[in-house]
């Protein structure tokens, strides 16, 4: 095995007498494919958050391509430009067009010069099939239309790891396959995917390896396609059943 | 005796304190949202102790009457052996006062902006200050804009206040003409319609820019 990319050990979190993460361990490998189910309030959120710091870890260690975090830790920006995030809402900011939204922490952050931050943000929506919004506002643009903004966004930073929190959970039906349509092309190309979605297909026919999460636990893990066909505990067949 | 003021002199003469009125609004306007922007900052830092301090200073002139800050620097500082002119200490009074309430009221516009804006920011690897500059300032000013001009008028009016002190502004000009005229119904009518000349356009001014910062939010607009 080489090294893994983003390595979780024995990752703990309260939220006040709440347990939500009980000593995660993972392992993920340049390239993996990973969604993370299970039922709300199993800590999969939580547990993804943590990897770029949104939530603070009270015990064990995240390393991401080199870059650790620790418990208790608040200088996190070496680890997040490695690791790029999607939200369910988007979050797009909207003073900002979708060019400069793009363009905004290539510039800011990196200190890339202003025409190589506009010929990376043209490169980027153009990946996702936006290149004729450079110029419009997010509130212009449908909601699949914001969230591969957001994707191109947090690929400007060229990250080794994208992590995805529901990202079509909050997008109408037929906006949904736009967005995981160019999701499956980077994981096409090569981009490690870290995901908690509901989309139990698109987990099962894109992602590599499949994470349940069950009472802040990971309770089972393996291969999604074995996984789906033969859950091994009682909690992933019910949890199955009653997705399906 | 009674004669020897025309209204025109009346009028003239509280020309001249309602110019000392528009200087001192100015400067304690300016002034005050200087000093406003270094308490909001400090009042939203991560620094607890920073922001109970600020929360302190706010609550301290937000639950004192203007009057009575006043008197305390007027009479405070003259304790010291110092002497306060005047309009030192109205400038003085009025730009804590107008600091305190503005940055109470751009933190409410700081804290309006989305908690996902600062988690889409904080995931591109910015800091906090990167954060406030480029992201949750500009969306927290447009909603400020509308509040802030409204507020104005509150300083305006408030400037009324320093007569107490013996600045001669436009409401002591007033109490002045008056003792002198034995026509106080006419003067501060007058004074009245002063404030009333100067508050007005600024309150219209804030409406529009309610209106037309509202009718921004509204999707297509741009």
């Amino acid at each position: 095995m080489p090294t893994p990319l983003v390595r979780i050990d024995a990752v703990h979190k309260h939220f006040g007498n709440n347990h939500v993460l009980k000593g995660i361990d993972l392992r993920i490998q340049q390239g993996d494919v990973v969604a993370i189910i299970g039922r709300s309030g199993s800590g999969k959120s939580t547990l993804l958050r943590s990897i770029n710091g949104l939530e603070t870890i009270d015990d064990g260690l995240i390393e991401v391509d080199g870059e650790r975090l620790r418990a208790g830790q608040t200088d996190l920006r070496a680890l997040r430009q490695k690791v790029g995030m999607i939200f369910q809402q988007f979050n797009l900011f909207p003073h900002l067009t979708v060019g400069q939204n793009v363009m905004l922490a290539p510039q800011v952050v990196k200190k890339t010069a202003p025409a190589d931050c506009e010929a990376i943000a043209r490169a980027m929506l153009l990946k996702v099939g936006l290149a004729e919004k450079f110029d419009a506002f997010p509130d212009q643009l449908s909601g699949g239309q914001q969230q591969r903004v957001a994707i191109a966004r947090a690929l400007a930073m060229q990250p080794k790891v994208l992590l995805c929190d529901e990202i079509t959970s909050a997008l109408d039906p037929e906006l949904v396959n736009e967005v995981l349509a160019v999701v499956k092309q980077l994981a096409a190309e090569g981009m490690t995917l870290i995901m908690v979605t509901h989309e139990m297909r698109f987990a099962r026919d894109v992602g590599n390896k499949l994470v349940f999460m069950y009472q802040g636990k990971v309770h089972e893990s393996g291969d999604p396609k074995e996984l789906f066909a033969n859950p091994k505990t009682p909690e992933l067949q019910s949890f199955i059943a009653a997705v399906n | 005796m009674m004669n020897e003021f025309t209204l025109w002199d009346i009028i003239r003469n509280l020309g001249t304190g309602a110019a000392w009125t528009i200087g001192l609004s100015l400067t304690a306007f300016v002034l005050g949202g200087i000093a406003g922007l270094l308490v909001l900052a400090a009042r939203i830092s991560h620094k607890p102790w920073l922001r109970k301090s600020m929360r302190g200073y706010i609550e301290l002139f937000q639950g004192t009457p203007l009057l009575l800050q006043l008197f305390l620097i007027f009479f405070g500082i003259a304790l010291l052996g110092i002497d306060v002119p005047p309009w030192l200490a109205a400038a003085l009074g009025l730009t804590l006062f107008t600091s305190a309430y503005l940055a109470e009221i751009w933190r409410g516009c700081v804290e309006a902006i989305p908690k996902g804006q600062w988690e889409a920011s904080a995931s591109l690897a910015m800091t906090w200050v990167e954060q406030m500059r480029y992201v949750v300032l500009p969306q927290a000013l447009r909603i400020a804009v509308a509040p802030t001009v409204g507020f104005s008028v509150q300083v305006v009016k408030g400037t009324a206040v320093t007569s107490i002190i013996g600045f001669a502004e436009l409401t002591k000009t007033g109490s002045m003409l008056s003792n002198a005229t034995f026509k106080p119904f006419l003067v501060y009518g007058l004074v009245a319609l002063g404030y009333f000349i100067l508050c007005y356009p600024l309150s219209l001014y804030a409406a529009s820019l309610e209106r037309k910062f509202h009718h921004a939010n509204a999707p297509g607009s741009h």
